[in-house]
C-alpha cells in the first residue's frame, strides 16, 4: 500500500508538471515581471531604472489614461446590459421552435461568434462603408446623412459596441437556452391549468428561474469587454486614436509604439486591478452554482 | 435541443407570427455574413455597382487572386501549425491535471486547485507585455512555437475536466488498482476513453478560440512569413486598398475553417461553452 501511494504521488507530479510548468513561466512569472517592470523607467527590451511612483503619480495626472479608463467604461455600458437583453430575447425566440428550424435559426444568430475578429471586422467595415454600406441607409435614417462612423468620434463607440454584440452574443444566447432547457416543463403546464397568462409564466417563472444565468451572462460579459481591443484597434487604424482609445490600447501602444515598457506596465497593472475587482464578484457567483 | 419551452400549444395566429419574426430576425443577423460572400464573389468592377442580393454571375475570380498574390497560402498553413499545436497541447495538460487533481492524491493538490481556479481572475491581455518580453528573450518572436506558448493558459479545459472526473464513482477507479492497473494505464485506457465526447467539444472550441486569436498573434509574428491567417488578412487590406471583393474573399477563407467547425460539430461546440461556463447543458 505504501508502494502504491508513492506511485500515486509520482504519476500526480509527471501529470501535472506540463501544466505547471507553463504555468509558472507564462502565468506567475510575467504576473511578477508586470508589477516589477511597472516600478521601473524602461524600453520594452532592455534593463531599465528603479524609479519608485513615478509611472502610478503619471498615471493618475495622464489625459490619454483617463479617456481610455472612460471609453473602457463606456464601451462596457454599451455592450453589457443591451447585449445581455438581446441574447434573453433571441434565446426566447430560439426556444419557441422545434426541431431543424431551431438548429438552423441557432446557427444563424450563433455564427458570428465563432468568426475571427478580423473578418468581423472586414464584413463590417463593408457594411458601413460611406458610400456602398447597406447599413448607411438606416443611419441616413437616424442622422439625416450618411455617416463615416469610424472617422466619427461620437459614432464610434456606439458603432464597435453594436458589431460587438452582434459578434459575441452567440456565447449568451446558448447559456440562456441551457437555462430555459433546465426549467422543468411541469411549472408551465400547472401555471396553464391555474390560468396564468404568458406575461405572468415569463414573469413569475422564466424571468426567476433564469436570475441566476443572467447574472452569470453579465459578469462573463462585463470581464470579457473590459478587456476590449481588438475592435477598436482595427477600426481606429489611420485614424485619430486618441479619442477612441481604450485600456488595453493603451498599454499595446505604450509598449509597441512609444518602447515605454514600464508605463505600460503600469497601465497594465491598472487594468489587472479593475478586472481582479470584477471577477471577484464573478467569483461569488460561480462559487454558488460551482459547488468545490 | 427540444423541451425548453412551455408545453406545446394549438396553433394560433400570435404563435405563428412570433415565429415569422423569428426567422426574419435570424436573416437580418446573418445577412451582414452572407452580403459579405457575395461581394466576395462580384467581379472588381461589380461590388460597388451590383447590389442584387443574389449574384447573378458570381466568380471565384478573387479568391484566386487572393491565393496567388498574397501570402494566404502560407498564413494558412502558420494557423493550422499554431492551433492544432494549441489545440493538443492544451487539451492534453488539462486532461491530465484534470485528473491528477480529481482522482489522484498528491501533496498540494489543494492549493494547484485554488490558484487554478484564482487564475480565472487574471485578464491575460494585461500579461502580453511581459509575454513579449519573455518570448524576445528566447529568441522565439516569429516561431511558430513563440506564438503557441503564450495561448497554453488555459485553466478552464483544466476546471472542466476535474469536474467531468469528479463526476464518475471513486469504486471505479478503486476497483482498477486493485487488479493491478497502474495510475497511468488508468488514464489513458479508462478515463480518456471514457469523456471522448467532452474531448472533443474541448478540443473543437479550443481550436476556435486558437484559430481567430489576434492580439498575441499580432505581436508575437511581426514577420509577413509567420503570421497567422486572422492577422494576415488585415494584411491583405492594406496592400488591396479599396478592393472589397478580395479582401472579403480573404475574410471568407479565413473565417471558413471555423465556421465549417462549429456547422459540423454545433452540438459539441455548445456543450462546451455551456461547460466551459458552468452550466449543465
Amino acid at each position: 500500500m505504501l508502494r502504491n501511494r508513492r506511485t500515486e504521488i509520482i504519476t500526480a507530479l509527471v501529470f501535472i508538471a506540463p501544466f505547471l510548468a507553463i504555468y509558472l513561466w507564462l502565468f506567475i512569472w510575467p504576473t511578477a515581471q508586470m508589477i516589477e517592470l511597472s516600478f521601473q523607467k524602461a524600453p520594452l527590451i532592455g534593463t531599465g531604472k528603479w524609479v519608485g511612483f513615478d509611472n502610478y503619480i503619471r498615471m493618475f495626472k495622464d489625459a490619454t489614461f483617463r479617456i481610455a479608463v472612460k471609453n473602457t467604461a463606456y464601451f462596457v455600458l454599451l455592450t453589457v446590459v443591451p447585449g445581455t437583453v438581446v441574447a434573453l430575447a433571441i434565446a426566447l425566440m430560439v426556444s419557441r421552435l422545434r426541431g431543424r428550424l431551431q438548429s438552423l435559426i441557432l446557427a444563424a444568430f450563433f455564427l458570428p461568434y465563432v468568426l475571427p475578429v478580423t473578418v468581423v471586422y472586414v464584413i463590417w467595415d463593408w457594411m458601413t462603408n460611406v458610400q456602398f454600406g447597406m447599413v448607411q441607409g438606416l443611419i441616413t435614417l437616424i442622422a439625416g446623412e450618411p455617416v463615416n462612423i469610424w472617422r466619427t468620434v461620437d459614432w464610434f463607440m456606439p458603432g464597435v459596441a453594436v458589431l460587438t454584440i452582434w459578434w459575441t452574443n452567440g456565447f449568451s444566447i446558448l447559456l440562456f437556452l441551457a437555462g430555459l432547457r433546465n426549467i422543468p416543463a411541469e411549472l408551465y403546464e400547472a401555471a396553464q391549468l391555474d390560468g396564468a397568462t404568458r406575461r405572468q409564466m415569463f414573469f413569475r417563472i422564466t424571468f426567476p428561474l433564469l436570475w441566476p444565468v443572467t447574472v452569470l451572462c453579465l459578469t462573463i460579459q462585463l470581464i470579457l469587454q473590459l478587456k476590449i481591443f481588438d475592435q477598436v484597434y482595427l477600426f481606429a487604424q489611420g485614424g485619430q486614436t486618441r479619442a477612441t482609445m481604450v485600456l488595453v490600447q493603451y498599454i499595446y501602444e505604450q509598449a509597441f509604439q512609444k518602447n515605454a515598457g514600464g508605463y505600460s506596465a503600469t497601465i497594465a497593472l491598472a487594468l489587472f486591478v479593475i478586472v481582479l475587482v470584477f471577477s471577484l464578484l464573478q467569483f461569488q457567483v460561480l462559487r454558488v452554482r460551482r459547488p468545490e | 435541443m427540444s423541451g425548453i419551452s412551455p408545453p406545446a400549444r394549438r396553433f394560433d395566429l400570435g404563435s405563428a407570427l412570433l415565429t415569422l419574426l423569428t426567422i426574419i430576425a435570424a436573416l437580418i443577423w446573418f445577412f451582414p455574413v452572407y452580403w459579405g460572400i457575395v461581394t466576395s464573389l462580384r467581379y472588381d468592377d461589380q461590388t460597388v455597382k451590383d447590389f442584387a442580393l443574389i449574384p447573378m454571375d458570381p466568380t471565384l475570380k478573387n479568391y484566386i487572386f487572393d491565393i496567388e498574390n498574397s501570402n494566404l497560402p502560407i498564413w494558412y498553413l502558420n494557423s493550422t501549425i499554431v492551433s492544432v499545436g494549441v489545440t493538443f497541447l492544451v487539451v492534453f495538460m488539462g486532461a491530465t491535471t484534470g485528473f491528477a487533481i480529481s482522482q489522484l492524491n498528491f501533496p498540494g493538490r489543494k492549493a494547484l486547485w485554488w490558484m487554478i481556479l484564482a487564475s480565472f481572475m487574471v485578464p491575460v491581455s494585461a500579461l502580453i507585455v511581459n509575454h513579449f518580453i519573455i518570448i524576445a528573450d528566447m529568441k522565439l518572436l516569429n516561431t511558430h512555437i513563440g506564438i503557441i506558448l503564450p495561448m497554453l493558459i488555459a485553466p478552464v479545459t483544466v476546471i472542466v475536466y476535474k469536474q467531468f472526473f469528479d463526476g464518475l464513482p471513486k469504486e471505479f477507479r478503486e476497483a482498477a488498482v486493485m487488479d493491478g492497473a497502474k495510475e497511468y494505464q488508468l488514464f489513458f485506457r479508462v478515463f480518456l476513453p471514457m469523456n471522448w465526447g467532452v474531448t472533443t467539444a474541448l478540443a473543437i472550441i479550443t481550436f476556435i478560440g486558437a484559430w481567430n486569436s489576434f492580439l498575441w498573434p499580432f505581436l508575437a509574428a511581426q514577420d509577413e512569413m509567420m503570421m497567422t491567417v486572422t492577422v494576415g488578412i488585415t494584411a491583405v487590406q492594406d496592400t488591396f486598398g479599396v478592393a472589397y471583393g478580395r479582401v472579403l474573399a480573404g475574410a471568407v477563407l479565413a473565417g471558413l475553417p471555423v465556421a465549417t467547425a462549429y456547422l459540423l460539430f454545433q452540438r459539441r461546440v455548445t456543450q462546451a461553452i455551456t461547460l466551459s461556463a458552468g452550466i449543465k447543458g
